[in-house]
């Protein structure tokens, strides 16, 4: 039986339905690739596998029990990256993994460790207002690293990232699913995850319709890293 | 480390580093005081009978001015969402955010108020009752403010509905503090009044968050 399943998955936005009749099941060790045009519901998806939002139909079950039934045990085992990084300029690089780190029951030792894995170590003590988007992406990933979590759920995490940030984060892929992890990424770049299973949310949209704008366009714009995304 | 005090360093190291809701509240609160004997003029004993309202009612508009901040930069940046999701309960961390935000913005209030009332002619004897009320009523503006600015998050021009939403809310902590001070002027028993504003700051103290807290969760829907 798998650890992590959803059935039969509804998602609406607004007055907008974005996906139905969504199934996956996902076992330890395994990732999920999710796939489709902007706007196709992937970022939905990982908010209803994140228990951040309530599905208008279906029902996430991990080990068999409704997700919605004990929210704060779930979001005990999971890490979720979003589009935003969270990072507050005033605080240092440390200091803001740090915090997270602490919300997460690990200490700053922790904190300085992942940071060492992103190779932002040489940061640690500088505010996070003269970094790069790239770096604040990195000091984002930290945090996967920072606490040891059962399930990841990662919303393009490559956007801005360099070759070797890139290599970084697919070694902790291998390493989160060696140790038992579940993966579940949203993507436009190709990363390297062995096996992995793939999900193309456009074959659960509805026949029409689905040509309205969504977040996913509106951050597009918003975020100003067109030329980093490239369409798969 | 709890996340509670995990919460308020962080939330005090940013005020710190930030300083300008801190300070821009409190100057406001000086500044707005300071310019009604310019409308009113300068009768002494106008001013000693008007004082207390109007500390009052602009300590009450200075909590308002950082107000609609206190979830918002969290909301934008992806913060509030992380919070969400940590294994923590959520009206802790409102508390914290709260307790921070009362720390930088409230208390300056509550120091400064007694030098503004002498500069409006009060008795030394109502300034204590006075910073007393203040001290007992300021943490509940930020806790019933901190409701309102929940509510709002995603709406266009929080900041204003913020006032909307929060001002009638603040005329019960409004009467009870400027009663205090009357009461003491008119040699009152104050004790009274002092405590009827605990007992709304122990009302606001044990609901706002839970009412923060449901309102942060819809908001992230």
């Amino acid at each position: 039986m798998a650890i992590f399943a959803g059935r039969n998955l509804t998602c609406t936005r607004g007055e907008r339905l974005v996906f139905r009749g969504l199934d996956f099941a996902l076992d330890e060790g395994e990732a999920l690739i999710l796939l489709g045009p902007n706007g196709s519901g992937k970022s939905s998806l990982l908010r209803l596998m994140a228990a951040l939002a309530a599905p208008a139909g279906g029902a996430l079950l991990w080990h068999d029990a409704d997700l919605r039934a004990d929210r704060a045990g779930h979001f005990e085992r999971l890490h979720y990256l979003g589009h935003a990084d969270a990072v507050k300029p005033a605080l240092t690089v440390v200091e803001n993994l740090g915090f997270w780190a602490r919300l997460h029951g690990t200490d700053e030792a922790a904190a300085r460790r992942a940071l060492e894995r992103v190779a932002l170590d040489s940061l640690a003590d500088t505010p996070t207002r003269y970094l790069s988007a790239g770096q604040r992406r990195r000091l984002a990933i930290a945090r996967l690293f920072a606490a040891p979590k059962p399930l990841w759920l990662l919303d393009e995490p490559s956007v801005g990232l360099d070759n070797a940030a890139l290599e970084t984060l697919e070694h902790g892929f291998a390493e989160h699913r060696a140790g038992g992890g579940i993966i579940v990424v949203a993507t436009h770049t190709a990363l390297d995850l062995p096996a992995a299973e793939s999900l193309v949310l456009a074959d659960f949209a509805p026949e029409a319709g689905a040509d309205l704008l969504d977040d996913d366009d509106l951050e597009w714009v918003e975020d100003g890293t067109e030329d980093e995304r490239t369409e798969p | 480390m709890s996340p509670f005090l995990a919460v308020l360093r962080r939330e005090l190291r940013l005020a710190q580093r930030q300083g300008s809701d801190s300070l821009v509240a409190l100057l406001f609160f000086v500044l707005a005081v300071l310019i009604v004997p310019f409308g009113v003029g300068p009768d002494p004993d106008l001013l000693r009978t008007v004082a207390p309202g109007l500390i009052w009612v602009m300590a009450l508009l200075a909590a308002l001015l950082s107000m609609d901040r206190l979830f918002l930069a969290d909301h934008e940046d992806g913060s509030l969402e992380l919070i969400l999701l940590s294994p923590h309960p959520l009206e802790s961390v409102v508390l914290a955010k709260c307790l921070a935000h009362w720390l930088t913005t409230g208390l300056p209030v509550v120091v400064a108020a007694p030098l503004l009332g002498l500069m409006l002619n009060m008795d030394a004897t109502s300034l204590v009752p006075l910073v007393a009320a203040l001290a007992l009523g300021t943490p509940t503006l930020t806790l019933v403010g901190a409701i309102g600015a929940a509510l709002v998050l995603g709406a266009r021009r929080g900041g204003v509905l913020v006032s909307l939403l929060v001002l009638p809310l603040y005329i019960p902590v409004l009467i009870f503090g400027v009663a205090a001070v009357d009461a003491a002027i008119h040699d009152f028993p104050v004790r009274p009044h002092l405590l009827i504003e605990a007992a709304i700051l122990l009302a606001a103290l044990a609901l706002a968050p839970w009412a923060c807290a449901g309102a942060l969760r819809h908001a992230a829907e």
